[in-house]
C-alpha cells in the first residue's frame, strides 16, 4: 500500500513517521483536494440515505402525479416537481446512487482488468507482452464515443442472453459498467506494465525468484504493492471521466434506462424542457459537474501526495 | 524513419482490418436488420416473403461471409447506400465530413490560442493564486459534461438573450458567411470550452517540467530576464509534448465533437454517426466508424512523427519505455 512513498521519505524528514502518516500529512496540505474529499462523502451519503428523505418527507420518488407538474420548491417538494409531478430532490438523490455505482464500479473493474493485463505483460514480456501492447495499442486507438454508442445500442437477446436477463430492469446497470470496463483498462494497463518492467530485474525480484517462489506469487506479493500509487491515481482519475461517460451515453438515451434514475437521463428531457423549466435542466448537471470535478482534484491530490515529483499527466 | 513509418502504417492497416470486421460483426448484433425494417414498412409480408427477402439480401449466410462480400466491395470503392437518406454513402460522408472541420478547426484553433497562454503564465508562478485560478478553471472544462454545457449555453444564449441561434447551420434561404458563422457560434464555443482545460493542463505541466531544467538555470544565470527565458530558451522544448498530446487529442476531438453536434444540430460527423447508428442504417454506420478510428489512427502516428523529429534525442526505435 505505501510502498513507493518511502523512497521520498527523505524529502519531508523533519520527524521520524511512517510513509502512510507522510501521505497523509501531504494529502491534507492540498486543500482543493481535501475540500473535494468532504464534497464526496457528503453527495456519497445523501445519496445512500435516499430511503430516509423519501421516508421523511413522505413522499415516493416514482409517484407520478399529473396534477402537479413543475411544482416550484415547496415544503413538501425542496426543489419542486418535474415534467410527470415526481419530487426532484429525490430523483436526484437516486440518481445519484446509480450514477456513483456505475463511476466507481466501471473504474474497479477496468482498473482489475487494466492491472492484470499489465503486470502480465510487464512480468513475463517477450510475446506476450508485444501481443498485449499491440492489443492495447489498438483499443486505444478505437473512436471511444461512437464505439460505446454501438455497444451500448447491442441487442443483448442476439449475444445469446435469456430474454428475461436481456430485459431486466437493472440490465442497463450492469450493461454499462461492463462496456465502459471493457475499452477504459488500457491507461491502468501501460502504466502497470512500465513500472512492473522495471521492477521485475530489482534485487528483491530477483531474491524472491532465487528462494523458488512462483511467478504468480511474485507478481502479486512482491510487485503489486510497489504499483498500488499510480493504480490508485489512475482509478480515482477515471470515475470522473466513466461518470461523464454514464452520463452522455444515458443522456442520448443509450446508458441507463427509466425508470432507473441516474444524472444522465434525468437531464434527457431537459432539452424540450428548456422552456418550461429551466431549473430542471441544471439540477442534474450540476451534480454529475461537481461530482467529476471532486474526483479530479481528490485524483490529483492523491497524486501530488503519493509521489511530489510526479509529472502531472493529465486526464483524458 | 522509412522503416518506422512503413511498419506503423501497416500496424494501423492491421487495426484498421481487425476493427471494421469487429465493428461489422457489432453492427449485426444491434437490434433490427434492414429485413426487419421492410417488415414494419409493409405489413403484409409473407413469412415466406420474409426467408426470400433474407437471401435476396444475403442476410441467411454467415457473418463471415457477409464482411467477405462488404470487404469486396468496399475495396473497389463501393460502400453502399445509406438507407436513411437514400444516397451513395459517400454522398452523404463528404458534406458532414466539412462541417466537422470547419468546426473541429474553429474549436481547436480557439482552444490553442486560450491554453497554451494560461498554462505557460499558470506555470511561470507555480502553486500561486495565478495557478490556483488557472488549474480551478482548467479542472472546470475537463470536469464539464459537454452536453450540459451546450445545453446551458442554448438557454443563456438562445432562449434568454435571443443573440445566437439554437441550432442548424445556417438560416434557409440565405448563404453568406457571416449567417453561417452566427450558427457556428454556440456549438464552437461548447467544444473549445470542452478542450480548453486540457490543453491548458498539458501545457501546465509540460512548462514546470522543462523550467526544472539545468539549461534554464543557466539562461538565469547569465543574467537574461525572466521573459527572455520562458519564452525564448523553454518555450521551444516545453511545446514538444504538447505538440504531440494535440495530434492525439485530434482523433478524441473528432469522435468527441459528437455529442455537441447532436445538441445543436449541427450536421457533421458525429451528428450522422449517432443517426446512423440510432437509424440502423449499417452501411454509414460502418463508413462513419471506420472513418473516427482512421482519424484516431493517424492522429497517433502523426504524434508519435512529430515526436521523433522535434526531440532528436528520441528514435524512430527507441520508443519502448
Amino acid at each position: 500500500m505505501t510502498g513507493p512513498a518511502s523512497s521520498s521519505a527523505t524529502t519531508a524528514a523533519a520527524k521520524p513517521s511512517t510513509p502512510l502518516m507522510l501521505v497523509t500529512r501531504r494529502f491534507l496540505r492540498h486543500r482543493l483536494a481535501l475540500v473535494s474529499a468532504g464534497v464526496l462523502a457528503v453527495l456519497a451519503l445523501a445519496s445512500l440515505l435516499a430511503p430516509v428523505v423519501e421516508n421523511g418527507l413522505g413522499l415516493d420518488a416514482n409517484t407520478v402525479n399529473l396534477f402537479n407538474r413543475f411544482a416550484p420548491p415547496s415544503a413538501d417538494h425542496p426543489l419542486g416537481t418535474d415534467e410527470a409531478g415526481r419530487d426532484v430532490l429525490l430523483r436526484l438523490l437516486y440518481g445519484g446512487q446509480v450514477s456513483l455505482f456505475v463511476g466507481i464500479a466501471a473504474a474497479l473493474t477496468a482498473a482489475v482488468l487494466g492491472t492484470a493485463i499489465g503486470l502480465t505483460s510487464g512480468y513475463f514480456g517477450g510475446r506476450i507482452d508485444a501481443l498485449f501492447m499491440r492489443v492495447t495499442d489498438g483499443v486505444i486507438a478505437l473512436p471511444l464515443l461512437p464505439l460505446l454508442i454501438v455497444l451500448a445500442a447491442l441487442d443483448l437477446e442476439k449475444l445469446g442472453f435469456a430474454p428475461e436477463t436481456a430485459q431486466a430492469e437493472s440490465i442497463s446497470l450492469y450493461r454499462i459498467v461492463v462496456i465502459v470496463a471493457l475499452v477504459g483498462w488500457t491507461t491502468v494497463a501501460r502504466l502497470v506494465r512500465a513500472t512492473a518492467l522495471s521492477l521485475r530485474e530489482r534485487p528483491f525480484v530477483l531474491a524472491a525468484r532465487a528462494q523458488g517462489a512462483s511467478s504468480l506469487r511474485i507478481m502479486t506479493v512482491h510487485i503489486l504493492p510497489n504499483l498500488a500509487s499510480p493504480i490508485i491515481v489512475a482509478t480515482t482519475l477515471s470515475v470522473g471521466n466513466v461518470i461523464l461517460l454514464e452520463s452522455v451515453l444515458s443522456f442520448l438515451g443509450l446508458g441507463i434506462q427509466p425508470p432507473l434514475p441516474s444524472w444522465g437521463n434525468l437531464l434527457t428531457n431537459a432539452q424540450e424542457l428548456i422552456w418550461d423549466a429551466p431549473a430542471l435542466a441544471v439540477y442534474p448537471g450540476l451534480a454529475i459537474f461537481v461530482t467529476v470535478i471532486a474526483f479530479n482534484f481528490v485524483g490529483d491530490g492523491l497524486q501530488d501526495a503519493l509521489d511530489p515529483r510526479s509529472l502531472e499527466r493529465g486526464n483524458r | 524513419m522509412l522503416r518506422y513509418l512503413c511498419e506503423r502504417l501497416l500496424q494501423s492497416a492491421v487495426v484498421l482490418a481487425v476493427m471494421s470486421f469487429v465493428i461489422f460483426g457489432l453492427i449485426g448484433l444491434m437490434p433490427g436488420d434492414p429485413v426487419d425494417l421492410m417488415i414494419s414498412a409493409d405489413p403484409d409480408l409473407t413469412s415466406a416473403d420474409i426467408e426470400k427477402l433474407r437471401e435476396i439480401y444475403g442476410l441467411d449466410r454467415p457473418v463471415v461471409e457477409r464482411y467477405g462480400n462488404w470487404l469486396l466491395a468496399a475495396l473497389q470503392g463501393d460502400f453502399g447506400f445509406s438507407r436513411l437518406f437514400a444516397q451513395p454513402v459517400f454522398d452523404v460522408l463528404l458534406p458532414a465530413l466539412g462541417h466537422t472541420l470547419t468546426l473541429l478547426g474553429i474549436s481547436l484553433t480557439l482552444a490553442l490560442v486560450i491554453g497554451l497562454p494560461l498554462g505557460i503564465w499558470a506555470a511561470v508562478r507555480p502553486y500561486s493564486v495565478r495557478d490556483y485560478s488557472v488549474n480551478l478553471f482548467a479542472f472546470a472544462g475537463i470536469s464539464m459534461p459537454s452536453f450540459w454545457l451546450g445545453l446551458l449555453l442554448i438557454i443563456l444564449f438562445a432562449v434568454i438573450l435571443g443573440w445566437f441561434p439554437a441550432g442548424g447551420l445556417g438560416t434557409p434561404g440565405q448563404d453568406g458567411w457571416a449567417d453561417k458563422l452566427i450558427y457556428l457560434v454556440l456549438p464552437a464555443t461548447s467544444l473549445t470550452l470542452a478542450s480548453v482545460g486540457g490543453h491548458t493542463r498539458y501545457m501546465r505541466a509540460s512548462m514546470l517540467e522543462t523550467l526544472r531544467q539545468d539549461y534554464i538555470r543557466t539562461a538565469r544565470a547569465k543574467g537574461l530576464s525572466e521573459r527572455r527565458v520562458v519564452l525564448g530558451h523553454a518555450l521551444r522544448n516545453a511545446l514538444i509534448p504538447v505538440t504531440t498530446i494535440i495530434a492525439l487529442d485530434f482523433g478524441f476531438l473528432f469522435s468527441g465533437a459528437l455529442i455537441t453536434e447532436t445538441i445543436f444540430a449541427y450536421p457533421g460527423m458525429g451528428k450522422l454517426t449517432f443517426d446512423a447508428v440510432m437509424g440502423n442504417d449499417f452501411n454509414l454506420a460502418l463508413v462513419c466508424l471506420l472513418l473516427a478510428t482512421l482519424v484516431t489512427l493517424a492522429g497517433n502516428i502523426l504524434a508519435d512523427l512529430a515526436y521523433s523529429w522535434l526531440d532528436p534525442r528520441i528514435g524512430f526505435e527507441g520508443k519502448k519505455q
